[in-house]
Parts: C-alpha cells; structure tokens; sequence
C-alpha cells in the first residue's frame, strides 16, 4: 500500500519557504538549460530556412565563405550551361551570379559599425529564394543604385529604412524596399543589383554561383562533373549544407557553453534538493516510525520521498520552462565568425525542448532526493519512534 | 569569545548539510570566476594594444584590401614614424577545428612596433633570411609541437592552394597580456605567390599598421592619413589599435552579454540554495534561540548569531572556490588550446567573487535572522522543529 499524495503535497505546502526555494533553484538551472538550447534551435532554423533543398550553391574551392571565394565570368557560364540546372518560365536558365561584399553600417540604437553582408543579385535570386517577399516599398530597377534591405537589418541599423540612402563604394543606394525572407539569414542583409555592386568595388569576379536542380537528385551528377572538370575549381555544395555549415562554429560553441554551465549549475541545484529532503527526513524521523509502525512498508516511505522531491523538481522545471517561453520574444545579434557578418536570430521554443527540460528538472529531483528517501526508507521503527 | 564558539559549533552541528552547502558554494563561485575570466579574455585583443599604433583599413570593411603604394604615402604623413602592411591569412592547419590567426607581415617594420613578442636575435634574423620561414608563439608552438626547423602545411581560404612555411623563430611574451598563439610570415612571400597565381589579387594588403611619434596627436594623425585617401578608389579608416581591437568585441557583444548574465544566474541559484539551508536551520533551532532570550541576550545577539554562522559558510565556500579557480582556469585553458590566448584570473574576478560571497551571506540570513530575533519567548519554546 503507497502513502497517500496528500501526505507529501501537505508537507511541501507547510515549509512554503524552502519549497519555494529550492524549486526556485531548479527553475533557473531549467531555465538556462532550456534558453541555450532554444539559442541554438533559433541560429539552426534561421540557416536552414535560408537554403532551398534543390538549391545548390557554387564557390571558389577551400574558400568557406562566399566573401572569401571568386568564381569568375567564364566559370559562372561554364555552371550555368551544365544539363542539371532547371530552366525557368522565358526560357533562361535558373541561376543567380552573386557577388558578396562586406560593408560596415552604424547600429541604430549604439551607433556601433557592425559588418554587414551586401549581397549583388543576378536576375532570378527571388525565382530561387521563394521565401523572400517584399513586404515594403519596390525591387530595385535593374541597372539602378538602388538597394532593398532585409527586415531585421531595416530595425536595427541606422539609414536602412525606405526612401534613406547608404553610402558605400563611392556610391549613393536608395533604399527602394524592404524583404522579409521569413527568419533567414537575408534578413540581416542589403540585396542590390550585381554588376552595379562589381562595378562599384572593381570587382572581376563574382563570389557565388546560385543555381536550381531540375531534381535535387541530380545533385552528385552535377558535383562529380563539375569537380572533374579541369577548367573550373569550385566547390559545389547543395545551399542548405552550405549554410549548416556557415553556423557550424557559432552552434557549436553555443551548445558546448550550454552544456557545461547546465550541468555544474545542476549540480548546485540537486545539492539544494539534497539539503531540503534530508532536512525534511530528520524533521519527521518520528512521523517515519509511526507510519512504518503503521504497516507501511519501506518501499512506500522510499517512495513517498522520492515523489516529494520530483514534485519539487516538477515545480521547478514547469517554472524554468515558463521563464525560458519569455525568451522567445528576444532577438539576438551577433557576429558569425565564418561568414563575418551580422547574423540575427531569435530563441526558439520548440516541444521537445520543453520535454528534455522537464525531463531534466525530474531528473534533478530524483538524484538530489534519491540518497535522503534510502536513508528515511532504512530507519528502523524502534529507533524512529524513540527518536521522536 | 561565546560568540565566535557558539558560531563554530552551531556551524558544525548539520555536518552534511553544511558540507553539502559548503559544496555548492564552491561550485558557484569557482562557475562564476570562470565565467568571468572567459568575458575578460575575450576583451584581451583590447587591452593588450598599444596606444601609439594605429590601424588603417579599408574605409568600406576589413575584407576590401588596400593597394599596397598606399604605405609611402602614409609613412609621408607627419608624425608617423613606422608602416606595417599586414594580412589576415586565415589558413587551415590539417583541419578548420585547430584554428589559430596567422599574419602576413613586413617584419622588420613589423617586429620593431611589437617589441613585446620577445624574439632571440639569432633565431630572427634566420627568420628574415628565410623567404617561406615563420614566426610562431610559445603557446602556439607547443599546443601543436613545433619546433625551429619543422614545415607547417597551411591550405589557405582567402588565398587559394597550399603553402609550406618553416618555423624559423619562436616568441615569448614579452608582458602577461601578450598573445602567443599567433603566426607570421613575409608579406612579400605572400605577394610574389599572389602575383603569379592571381595577378589581379596582388599588391593588395589588408590592413597598415602605423606607429606614431606622439601618443596625444594619434587622432590628428589618423584624420590626417584618412584625408590622404578621400575621394580615391579606397577610402581608409584609420582608428587605434584599441579602437580596432573592440570594434571586433562589440560585434560579438550579445555572445559577451549571455555570458555576464549566466555567471549572475549561477550567483541566483546558489543564493537559493544558501538561504534554504539558513531558513531551515533557523527554524530548527527557533526554541533555542527562545531560550537564550530567556536568559537574558538580546535579539540583537540572536540575529547576529545567524548572521554569522551564514557568513561563516560564505566564507570558507568563497576562499576554497576562488583558490581552485586557478588550477581549474590554467587547465582549462590548456583544453582550450588557442581559443583562449591570454587567460588570467584577474584580481578584479576574486575581489567580485568575495563580494558575491558576502551578499550571498549576508541575504541568506537575512529573513531567518529576522524571524528568530522577533520571535516571542513563549512561542519559541513551545516550537518543535
């Protein structure tokens, strides 16, 4: 026969101050467990959402970055003639020659230069990139010095609003419109027409070759031709990898850091949760005798304790969780090392990540309760009862 | 002397709660000072420039290079009294995860600017004789085991193909701030490569780096070697290497940002866990205190005990968390690797973590202390635990 639930919810209940904080423990360690992982699912979502599945994308090989990569013009035609490359509705092939220059804007709120990636487009960049849509002014006119800027960039740097203009390369760009490519990484960047960007900055070559697949299938045909062939060397990788790969340190150092810190502050948190239940046995040694004296048997007193403190642990991951759902309104900017630019991303809730927390706020619970329930399940009733 | 005594053995009394308490404490305080020596090191490109050297770049960004005629004309520029043209290579070493920064650099004006990359006199001048040699630091030279004599393959990114250096000189630090997990190399080897395999890319440099003769007219001359170039093709933007150093920081503020408000957090959770112990130990003994009010001590006196025996646990838990946060710090810095160039646990780190120890104290004791000096003779004798 088990111990009625009453008995452990009562018992929290009157010692509110310690419930309180030892649950409040676990809800900051669940919290911060839980915000680095939604960090990392939000950096993750945004680079993922930023490459089309039959896209593929074309760089100079061993430049890992479009900024630091140059395909030039006879290169470019060579991958546009290649039979894998979808042909769209007028009859040309789908292929966007890009050019990727760094420029620094001010930040609108600290007025800090920050690294911003402008991106030259060719003619079918919206065909390829569906997800972008101008939700603000025009495109640009082909030919024109004008520019359309992404909107989280739009929010946060200064001059980067319609009818503005940004100066850079010795040229005016009105800021004709505003795109919103639904959380990719574009919306940190500044599109503007490609041989006015070469032009610009006397540049020969372009950095990327961005092309649609007939069928994403075709994509190892088109890497083995273009790898074997002697006049070209460029790497061809399909978009989505490319930008995986474009996050792969910044995710990483952020799921390492999580990590670590998740698992030394638990420990902080389970020692609170050993502190509370072996208190909560030694103020009841006397309760324990009569409840065994009662015919309770250990596995029961065991396992009232345990519950108490995964009740507790329950509490503090519920709390940790609702803490870390606020985070979903904040957007973080940061610098991403292999791109070198501004990368904008949100924290992102997702239900597993609320299961793992809760399961790891449990998981807490039963370690820091484990050792004070054997030792109130091992008290011998005589001992118990005298002790009272 | 009671006081202290009856401090002591109160402290002692819960052996395992107070271990355990003890324990935690530990664990935060050693998080924290970790926490914030990992901030401090990624501010220590910052603290380790000097003010009479300047940068100039490309007005536009750091990856647009500048033409390479540009140096006489800024060594023309009044007060300045040395010019550097120097590159980021961004090489790889076998695979991208052992980064560490390289730099094609002029070295002799180079060397001259930095005097503190302590280099043996012999080992420099193989160095300069040798067309393909390297300089590399200590740090770098025995994460990776080179040694003078070895090749180091590098496949470059910015620059395409692979290139084979010979480590010709290894340098010390010259203060505790210094860097030395870097590479250089000749820019010349750089160029004359660059002019053979892609001739459009050469005689192009990433950055100058200036000396100034006088520190205090460091702004007029960066204004000066910026009007040089107004209105040409590439407009410069010259700044102290200070300046430079955390413009790199600030973009990367948010990550820097994350981090401070984590090792907080830690501080958060272990004040939890402090108060918690300082609330039930308080409640526990609620009829002793009734019974030394009895006798007569004040309820200043009862709180002060509390007060004490909280700080008392703050306080061994701080001093054996901040002596382990170097050993820990220096091993961790070793797992590192190069990540971490310069990693030193500041002064300023511990006088914080005493000061987090002592509020911790101080708060934890805070609610019980009140309660037990405000409890009522009667009421307190009759509680039971």
């Amino acid at each position: 026969m088990s111990i009625p639930l009453r008995y452990t919810l009562r018992n929290l209940w009157t010692r509110k101050l310690t419930t309180v904080l030892t649950a409040g423990g676990m809800a900051l360690v669940v919290f911060v467990f839980a915000a680095v992982q939604m960090l990392d699912t939000g950096l993750r979502a945004t680079l993922v959402a930023t490459g089309q599945p039959d896209n593929v994308l074309v760089t100079r090989r061993g430049s890992n970055a479009e900024i630091s990569s140059g395909v030039d013009r006879v290169q470019a035609a060579i991958i546009e003639s290649q039979p894998e490359i979808a042909v769209s509705t007028d009859g040309t092939r789908l292929v966007s020659k890009e050019a990727v220059i760094l420029i620094t804007l001010p930040k609108r709120e600290s007025g800090q230069a920050t690294n911003v990636t402008t991106r030259g487009i060719g003619d079918d960049a919206y065909s390829l990139r569906p997800q972008v849509r101008l939700v603000q002014g025009r495109a640009f006119e082909a030919g024109a010095t004008e520019a359309v800027v992404g909107k989280s960039l739009a929010a946060r740097f200064e001059g980067a609003t319609v009818g503005s203009v940004l100066r850079f390369g010795g040229r005016e760009w009105r800021v004709v419109g505003i795109f919103d490519s639904g959380g990719a990484a574009f919306d940190s960047e500044v599109w503007v027409d490609a041989d006015q960007l070469m032009q610009a900055f006397r540049r020969q070559a372009y950095s990327s070759v961005i092309a649609r697949l007939t069928d994403a299938a075709q994509f190892d045909a088109l890497k083995a031709r273009i790898e074997a062939d002697p006049r070209v060397t460029l790497d061809v990788k399909r978009e989505r990898v490319f930008y995986e790969e474009q996050s792969q340190a910044l995710s990483k150092f952020i799921s390492y850091l999580g990590l670590t810190l998740s698992i030394i502050f638990s420990i902080g948190a389970m020692i609170g949760a050993t502190i509370t239940m072996h208190a909560s046995v030694s103020n009841r040694i006397g309760e324990i005798g009569t409840l065994r004296a009662l015919g309770f048997r250990r596995s029961a007193v065991l396992l009232a304790f345990l519950f108490e403190s995964i009740l507790l642990g329950a509490i503090g991951g519920a709390v940790g969780v609702a803490l870390a759902s606020v985070m979903q309104l904040v957007q973080i900017s940061t610098l991403n090392w292999q791109s070198f630019a501004e990368l904008a991303f949100t924290f992102t809730l997702t239900p597993r990540i609320i299961v793992v927390s809760f399961v790891f706020a449990v998981v807490m619970g039963v370690i820091g309760g484990f050792l004070p329930a054997v030792r109130a399940a091992r008290l011998k009733i005589v001992d118990a009862l005298r002790a009272a | 002397m009671h006081f202290f005594k009856l401090i002591t053995r109160n402290t002692l009394r819960h052996k395992l709660r107070t271990a355990l308490t003890v324990l935690g404490l530990v664990i935060a305080f050693l998080s924290f000072g970790l926490l914030q020596t990992i901030v401090d090191a990624w501010y220590h490109g910052a603290e380790a420039a000097a003010p009479n050297r300047l940068i100039t770049r490309n007005a536009v960004s750091l990856t647009i290079p500048l033409p390479k005629h540009y140096r006489e004309k800024v060594r023309a520029v009044q007060g300045v009294k040395t010019v550097a043209a120097a590159n980021w290579f961004a090489g790889v070493y076998k695979d991208p995860k052992n980064f560490f920064p390289q730099f094609a650099v002029e070295a002799v004006p180079y060397f001259s600017m930095y005097p503190e990359y302590r280099l043996a006199e012999d080992e420099f001048r193989d160095f300069l004789r040798d067309r393909k040699g390297a300089v590399v630091g200590r740090k770098l030279a025995q994460t990776f085991g080179f040694k003078v004599g070895d090749v180091v393959p590098l496949k470059g990114t910015i620059f395409p193909g692979n290139w084979d250096f010979v480590v010709r000189a290894i340098y010390d630090a010259g203060e505790e701030k210094t860097d030395t997990s870097l590479l250089f190399f000749h820019w010349d080897y750089l160029n004359e490569t660059m002019k053979q395999r892609f001739p459009l890319r050469a005689n192009q440099t990433g950055i100058f780096i200036v000396e100034v003769n006088d520190v205090d007219r460091a702004a007029a001359i960066s204004e000066d070697i910026d009007k040089q170039f107004k209105n040409s093709t590439a407009e410069t933007l010259t700044e102290t290497e200070q300046a430079f150093q955390i413009g790199f920081v600030k973009q990367t503020e948010a990550i820097v940002i994350a981090i401070r408000l984590v090792s907080f957090v830690v501080i958060f959770i272990i004040l939890a866990v402090m108060a918690n112990t300082m609330a039930m130990t308080a409640r526990e003994r609620l009829g002793e205190y009734a019974t030394l009010k009895a006798l007569g001590f004040g309820p200043g006196y009862v709180a002060a005990l509390i007060f004490g025996e909280s700080l008392a646990i703050a306080a061994v838990g701080c001093v054996i968390g901040i002596a382990l946060t170097f050993p820990i710090g220096e091993w961790f810095a070793g797992e590192m690797g190069t990540l971490f160039p310069v990693f030193e646990v500041s002064t300023e780190t511990v006088a914080l973590q005493a000061a987090c120890a002592l509020a911790v104290g101080l708060i934890a004791a805070a609610l019980p202390a009140r309660r037990a000096a405000g409890v009522r003779i009667v009421e307190g004798l009759r509680s039971i635990g």
